[in-house]
């Protein structure tokens, strides 16, 4: 096993470990908290697939965006003081009849597909390809996607002010 | 190297942790988090196989995805936060106000 092989295997189970605990703790800070590991993880494997300037948005938009937007909504959503943060599971049966339908379909697919399997060459950094990418082919889609946001932040500000 | 396979395994493995979140939990902020721990893995794929096929389009596609997953998260808690001031609960069993 070489130091490539074990890096994917520490990340793999990182990833795996904590998205397990982010749905099935009671506590929803230990959620919050195990949700910044399941995206760190992804961020480690991006880096690990040659996905530089992705893994490092990731580490910025979800660890240092979404996440904490989570936390203030955990914050402004339970009364910590009491012991209203704590929930619980229900629709246990049907839920495990569904996903097992849906779990059997996947790892069908998985198994009887050929992937092809030679990695392409990973190159030094993809800052310079997507770039370009960015501003000439996708250039509308990334000025649509700003105008999004825009809209997105003016809407989220606007739903939930006290009227 | 490591197989293309063991990438989608991951990947399958956190969508369907993600379906079983928001199946079974009834807080909307779990919810909302499983939810983007199913758009993670759809990224997941996207750069498995943008890096396995050598083009970068799948990146830039992970990127646009990510900027909605944004807009999405700063909808959505607006609009669970509204719901707290209205209905002071977040349990999506006792939301049903729209339910015939």
């Amino acid at each position: 096993m070489n130091l490539y092989d074990f890096i994917f295997y520490f990340f793999a189970a990182l990833t795996i470990v904590s998205a397990f605990f982010v749905v099935t703790t009671k506590n929803i800070i230990y959620a919050a908290f195990n949700l910044l590991l399941t995206f760190f993880g992804v961020a480690g494997i991006y880096v690990l697939l040659g996905a530089d300037f992705l893994a490092i948005v990731q580490l910025i938009i979800y660890v240092g965006g979404i996440l904490i937007l989570m936390l203030f909504g955990v914050m402004l959503t339970n009364k910590i003081t009491n012991v209203q943060i704590k929930t619980e599971a229900s629709f246990v049966i049907p839920a495990s009849i569904g996903v097992g339908l849906f779990a059997g379909v996947l790892i069908a697919i998985l198994l009887k597909t050929e992937w092809r399997n030679s990695p392409a060459d990973i190159p030094i950094s993809t800052l310079v390809p997507i770039g370009k990418l960015l501003m000439e082919e996708w250039a509308f889609v990334f000025i649509l996607l700003g105008v999004l946001l825009l809209i997105a932040l003016i809407g989220a500000a606007s739903i939930a002010r006290k009227e | 190297m490591i197989p293309i396979e063991y990438y989608l395994s991951l990947s399958a493995f956190m969508f369907i942790v993600g379906v079983v979140g928001v199946l079974t939990r009834r807080n909307a902020i779990i919810v909302f988090m499983s939810i983007e721990l199913m758009l993670n893995s759809a990224n997941l794929t996207l750069v498995a196989f943008s890096s396995y096929l050598g083009n970068p389009i799948g990146q830039i596609f992970v990127f646009f995805v990510m900027t909605v997953a944004a807009a999405e998260a700063a909808i959505g808690l607006a609009i669970i936060i509204s719901l707290f001031r209205n209905k002071k609960t977040v349990n999506i069993d006792e939301i049903n106000i729209l339910k015939w």
